[in-house]
């Protein structure tokens, strides 16, 4: 369970864990090591982890950010676990173009859209 | 910020060079005065956001790899200035340098999934021009306003 300093909002529905930031800026290395530390014991906890992480909140993110998502990704694959992201503001998704990371995720207009594509 | 102090006391600094530690706040103060002189100046919330990441980036690049094996308290030095046109920020730490070209290309496929090295890359995507000096350990960075028809 999420701490009372926890930097997200958890929560669980029809086995899809929905995780959504509290910060509007994901810049800090600190504070991202935190957030990816979170998400990591969110997956320990799955057997095969649903995971939807939604950006709604989110002004900023940096690269340090970007590489928490990959780390969480490739621990989510190992697990035979799925990754979806959803609800990412237009300038935010331009960085994952400029860094082809929107090849890499599945990224989804809002987080109904990504709910329903969970296999 | 220091200075020169604006001639109008509403008007935010317009220009300066900041000693920052490895410090949330202090990086975030700079931060604030880039974007107050940006406004100032008629920048579109699109730049902030370019000038802002930018910023951000080779600042943690400075502290996370440049002072890597200095104290942390070792402070890097940070010059700004806004006018109509440009912006331009200059980032300068302590540490040994590095070679930009160096880096690998993280948009090949074989590197997607490589969690680290994509500061430099945004840099150069959202900066019109972005230089460093030959030790490495500068960096100089130019953002120009786009035209209105742009």
């Amino acid at each position: 369970m999420p701490s009372a300093d926890s930097r997200l909002r958890v929560r669980k529905q029809d086995a899809v864990v929905q995780v959504e930031f509290i910060d509007r800026n994901i810049l800090d290395e600190a504070n991202i090591q935190l957030i990816s530390d979170e998400i990591f014991r969110i997956i320990d906890q799955e057997a095969a982890p649903k995971l939807l992480i939604s950006f709604a909140n989110v002004d900023h993110l940096s690269s340090a950010a970007l590489g928490a998502l990959i780390s969480i990704n490739n621990k989510v694959r190992n697990k035979n676990g799925q990754l979806r992201l959803a609800s990412i503001d237009p300038q935010i998704y331009e960085v994952f173009v400029i860094t082809r990371l929107n090849k890499l995720f599945q990224i989804h207009e809002s987080a109904e859209d990504a709910l329903k594509s969970f296999a | 910020m220091s200075n020169p102090r604006p001639s109008n006391p509403s008007q935010p600094p317009m220009s300066g060079s900041v000693v920052v530690r490895h410090n949330r706040a202090e990086v975030e103060a700079i931060q604030n005065a880039l974007d107050s002189a940006m406004s100032h100046a008629g920048y579109s919330k699109a730049s902030l956001f370019a000038v802002r990441l930018a910023f951000q980036e080779a600042i943690a690049n400075a502290f996370n790899h440049g002072h890597k094996t200095l104290p942390d308290d070792t402070p890097a030095n940070v010059e700004f200035a806004v006018n109509a046109q440009t912006v331009t920020i200059a980032i300068e730490d302590q540490g040994p340098g590095f070679q930009s070209e160096t880096v690998a290309d993280c948009t090949l496929d074989e590197n997607l999934e490589i969690p680290r090295g994509r500061g430099v890359m945004l840099i150069r995507n959202y900066m019109t021009d972005v230089r460093y000096n030959a030790k490495g350990n500068r960096i100089e960075m130019v953002y120009r306003k786009p035209s209105p028809s742009a």
